[in-house]
């Protein structure tokens, strides 16, 4: 791989000034990085349902329309998920940002090279699907980019691949207990636990 | 006779769409299946329902976690043997205490012709309640508007995950 992002750094800014966006992290470093960048009640954080991230994600999207929703995860997570990526495509959300976190490797589990690290482009099949934006990022310049690009409302679901380098960093680990995240997370939007 | 006794008497397909709309289900997915195809027209057809069918049932489970979260409540539409697709993704809403309904109609137990049918058929049941997910049957039209009826409160009240398995009996004979 040339030039890559650092993950940390890459989640950091794309949170920095998240406004009222709600976010939704895939299980493993995606949901370490998010709340690294800084614990939020708006942030729903999977520990497990891998490939469920993208899917949290629309059914969110499609109960809260008029919040927009960023998904954070990563390339074994989503792939996991192609046919999900479908569906989305088929729903159709004006609110729904997926980002995958691509170091082509399965960084929990001990580094396996994983389907992008084989030749699999997430962000082609995107454009397949129909995704109104799909794009590979790898240099702050472009990350930069992106983050302006995304503030601008969207048509459609849009999926941005971040090629970051492959390393375990510190785990900066959020509450495992998914109740409590759940009402919290409701709490910000002003609903009851049940 | 009110509308839920007059959609019960036609069809429980008709009862089913009048218990989601009573109980505020705004969001309906699935992977089609034959004994579903009347409740799907009606549910894709009613201006206050949001339908989205599926590449495989699990995403379903995915999908009602994260419209919980944002406050819709939601229903998904499968064959039994779609539920072997969902089990580690019903780990979500069991774990996160997430309301869940699920609607299973039944294959591989009564006039089956397929018998590639028979084995997840026979695990349905037993799958469900091994990963925690509360199980109801109904066999007849008005027990399956019955039962919905009721496991939407449980569900959506009592914060439970709930499948109500609609028999093969119920639901006829495929004609091949």
């Amino acid at each position: 791989m040339s030039e890559v992002l650092e993950r940390r750094d890459a989640v950091a800014r794309l949170l920095a000034d998240r406004g009222d966006l709600l976010v939704v992290t895939g299980l493993g470093s995606p949901t370490y990085d998010v709340h690294a960048a800084g614990d939020h009640d708006a942030n729903y954080y999977l520990w497990g349902a891998m490939g469920g991230a993208s899917l949290v994600g629309l059914g969110l999207a499609q109960a809260q329309s008029s919040r927009r929703v960023l998904v954070i995860t990563g390339d074994g997570e989503q792939l996991m998920a192609l046919g999900g990526l479908s569906t989305i495509a088929a729903a159709h959300p004006t609110n729904l940002d997926i980002i995958v976190l691509d170091n082509e490797h399965y960084g929990e589990t001990g580094m396996q090279t994983s389907h992008t690290g084989l030749g699999i482009d997430l962000a082609a099949v995107a454009a397949a699907l129909g995704f109104e934006d799909s794009r590979v990022v790898t240099t702050t310049e472009q990350l930069a980019q992106l983050i302006a690009d995304r503030a601008v409302a969207a048509t459609g679901p849009r999926l941005a691949v971040l090629k970051i380098r492959a390393e375990n960093l510190p785990r900066s680990m959020p509450s495992r207990d998914a109740v409590f995240i759940k009402n919290r997370f409701r709490a910000h939007l002003g609903l009851p636990p049940n | 006779m009110d509308e839920l006794a007059a959609a019960t008497e036609i069809n429980w397909p008709a009862g089913v769409h009048e218990v989601f709309r009573r109980a505020g289900v705004g969001l309906v997915t699935y992977v089609p299946d034959a004994g579903h195809t009347a409740l799907i027209e009606l549910c894709a057809a009613d201006d206050d329902m949001v339908t989205n069918v599926l590449t495989t049932e699990e995403e379903g489970v995915a999908i009602a976690t994260g419209a919980w979260l944002g406050g819709k409540r939601s229903a998904i539409l499968m064959q039994s043997s779609g539920v072997g697709n969902c089990i580690n993704m019903l780990s979500l809403p069991v774990i996160a205490r997430v309301p869940l309904l699920l609607l299973v109609t039944m294959r591989g137990e009564w006039a089956e012709f397929n018998p590639w049918q028979n084995p997840m058929g026979r695990a349905t049941q037993a799958s469900l309640e091994a990963i925690g997910v509360t199980v109801l049957r109904a066999e007849t039209a008005v027990d399956v508007v019955e039962t919905v009826e009721q496991a939407t409160t449980m569900a959506y009240d009592g914060d439970q995950q709930i499948a109500v398995l609609l028999g093969q009996r119920l639901l006829g004979k495929k004609r091949w």
